[in-house]
């Protein structure tokens, strides 16, 4: 096992677009660190920059020690899974697992030892003579594990391996890579535009949009304390509410033709008169028909989920999304007051994004 | 529409039968033409059964030769014509196939260039370019030789087109995922994009293999000498004689004969074939 090393890893594409601009990342020794972001914000990029199949422009990855900016995928001892699965078609399963093996000259009473090994933790023993046209994807997606963990690498690179599965055996292939990492210990890096997947699979989130890394946290930090406003929208759903505002005390701050809400003074550094986009996550927000304090809140309609309501509206220009327990208090009236606890309230600069609590 | 189903499949039978029947008949004849005797023929009254004299006219044209001006028995024209297609077939699969792995997975210099350059050869058939060929083979020293009768038609854009439209079609995924099981260019070559291949080379074996045995024009220019003279040369010499009765029996049996390797070239590799051209199974 070893870790993986990112210092202002930059790539930039021959038509000068720039995919990666200077990432620097530290991937600790048998973590599980997931890259997420919307398509197109350098994720598979960086991915595919560890695994060798693109050059970096500048800066340096390390897999360990060592440095391997030029040095081709097969020597770097990583294994990598792909969204397609990238299986030999002409090949049989066990072909395709034992094929990197004999590559590398191994004698051939290990590889068939290492191949019954990851094929019985997979549980896909009784495929190993079939090709890869005859298996479903779930299975498919397996062998394209067993050929990666075969190879014992340092690294395991996932690159979206579970987009091209149904909603109900991606569930089911999640928890599976979750039980394998578990096993194996080995370090992974997982590249998903998934937030739910993100959440929870990862140790690390990696959250990137348009090629640079946004935050770089545990699932409930990056949750709890997005660092920018875009990090913010992005993880959760629904989105969290974003509104702007003007700080007016301590503690308090205004939202336009709304009203205040209060936030947790201690945690925010912030000047009196301040702009500031005030961010409220859905389920944070309480409705009550009347009393003093909160946000006017206009209802407009509501979409009903099962286990939760979700109500929308505005308060003031603001559209906001109030997401509601079944069971839990819902006024229904077309008016009502809207208040979340202070400790729910994020603020963001207005002129970065960036989030307003000191590092 | 449901009710009219019988009749429509009645109909269909019919037609198509009928195209079966004016395809197959002159092939027929020529069969039938092959198992009597001259004098019949000459008549100008052959049956529309075979008649009684198959073997020895089989025997007599594939091991003696006819009385006109081929001088060889057919069994050297054959062979001539086997060796000629299956070069060609053969060349052509090699020079297209290598050739449109280097356009499709490297990255050279002049590379679209490349592509270009073969890609307008196609517009530059034999015909086209014969007297520059025929003086290049000539000077070369290549009449009458089996280089001289294949070289000229294995050079051309088609079988190269169809690999590098096959090449695409491969997920760029396989190449990845080769780089990564430590598989260099000529493994990925071996390994993963010749079995792929299969059935496109078969497609292109079969159309080349029937392209080289059917050629006439070169190898009318190109061979002097009998024994280097393919079978569709002979058919011509024994139909045109100037001072005897052309045989008719003979140059039927011929034709048949000719139509034999072709024939079996299809029927072999028909499955493969037309997997070949309509293949999107990856």
């Amino acid at each position: 096992m070893a870790s993986v090393t990112l210092d202002t890893v930059r790539k930039v594409y021959l038509g000068g677009v720039e995919a990666v601009k200077g990432a620097s990342l530290s991937i600790p020794d048998g973590s599980f660190t997931v890259l997420l972001g919307p398509s197109g914000c350098g994720k598979s990029t960086l991915l595919r920059m560890i695994a060798g199949l693109e050059t970096v422009t500048s800066g340096t990855i390390r897999i360990g020690d060592r440095v391997v900016n030029d040095i081709e995928p097969s020597e770097r001892d990583i294994a990598m899974v792909f969204q397609n699965y990238a299986l030999y078609p002409h090949m049989s399963v066990y072909d395709n697992m034992a094929y990197g093996l004999r590559n590398r000259g191994m004698a051939k009473d290990e590889i068939e030892r290492r191949v019954a090994e990851a094929s019985r933790m997979l549980a896909i023993e009784e495929f190993l003579t079939r090709k890869p046209r005859a298996l479903s994807g779930g299975q498919r997606q397996r062998v394209a594990m067993g050929r990666a963990v075969v190879r014992d690498p340092q690294v395991f690179l996932f690159d979206e391996p579970l987009s091209n599965l149904d909603a109900k055996l991606r569930v089911q292939m999640r928890l599976e890579i979750r039980r394998l990492h578990q096993r194996l210990k080995a370090t992974s890096v997982f590249v998903t535009h998934d937030q739910v997947e993100a959440m929870t699979l990862a140790d690390t989130v990696v959250v990137m949009s348009k090629g640079e890394i946004q935050q770089v946290g545990s699932p409930t930090d990056v949750y709890r304390k997005p660092t920018t406003t875009f990090v913010a929208s992005f993880i959760g759903s629904p989105a969290m509410n974003l509104m702007p505002g003007r700080v007016v005390g301590r503690g308090m701050v205004e939202i336009a033709n709304a009203g205040t809400l209060a936030f947790d003074a201690g945690q925010f550094m912030v000047g009196e008169g301040d702009q500031v986009e005030v961010g409220v996550r859905p389920e944070d927000w309480a409705l009550f028909t009347s009393g003093e304090g909160g946000l006017a809140f206009r209802r407009e309609f509501v979409e009903e989920l099962g286990a939760t309501r979700l109500v929308h509206g505005s308060a003031g220009a603001a559209p906001i999304v109030v997401a509601i327990p079944s069971g839990a208090n819902d006024p229904e009236t077309r008016d009502a007051r809207l208040v979340a606890k202070a400790q729910a309230v994020h603020l963001f600069s207005s002129a970065t994004g960036r989030t307003l609590r000191p590092a | 529409m449901v009710e009219n189903r019988r009749f429509g499949d009645i109909l269909s039978y019919v037609i198509l039968t009928l195209g079966v029947l004016v395809l197959a008949f002159p092939v027929y004849l020529a069969f039938v033409a092959s198992t009597w005797d001259a004098a019949t023929i000459a008549n100008g009254q052959l049956p529309i059964y075979p008649g009684g004299r198959m073997a020895e006219n089989y025997y007599r044209v594939l091991f003696q030769g006819t009385g006109s001006s081929t001088r060889q028995p057919v069994g050297v024209m054959m062979f001539n014509s086997l060796v000629m297609a299956l070069s060609i077939a053969i060349g052509k699969i090699l020079i297209s196939i290598l050739s449109a792995y280097a356009i499709v997975y490297y990255r050279f210099p002049f590379r679209m260039a490349a592509f270009w350059i073969i890609f307008v050869t196609l517009m530059l058939p034999v015909e086209v370019r014969i007297y520059p060929t025929y003086k290049v083979v000539a000077d070369l020293g290549l009449l009458d030789s089996y280089a001289g009768l294949s070289l000229p038609l294995i050079a051309s854009a088609t079988g190269t087109l169809l690999f590098r439209q096959f090449f695409m079609t491969i997920p760029d995924e396989l190449l990845e995922a080769s780089k990564i099981d430590g598989a260099g260019p000529y493994k990925f070559f071996v390994d993963t994009v010749l079995p792929l291949s299969m059935t496109t080379i078969a497609a292109l074996f079969v159309i080349q293999f029937i392209y080289g045995w059917n050629q006439y024009l070169w190898p009318l220019l190109i061979t002097t000498k009998d024994n280097m003279q393919t079978i569709v040369i002979g058919i011509k010499k024994m139909i045109t004689t100037s001072d005897a009765l052309t045989e008719w029996q003979l140059a039927m049996t011929t034709a048949v004969l000719a139509l034999l390797p072709p024939v079996a070239v299809v029927i072999v590799m028909q499955r493969l074939f037309v997997r070949g051209l309509v293949e999107t199974e990856k």
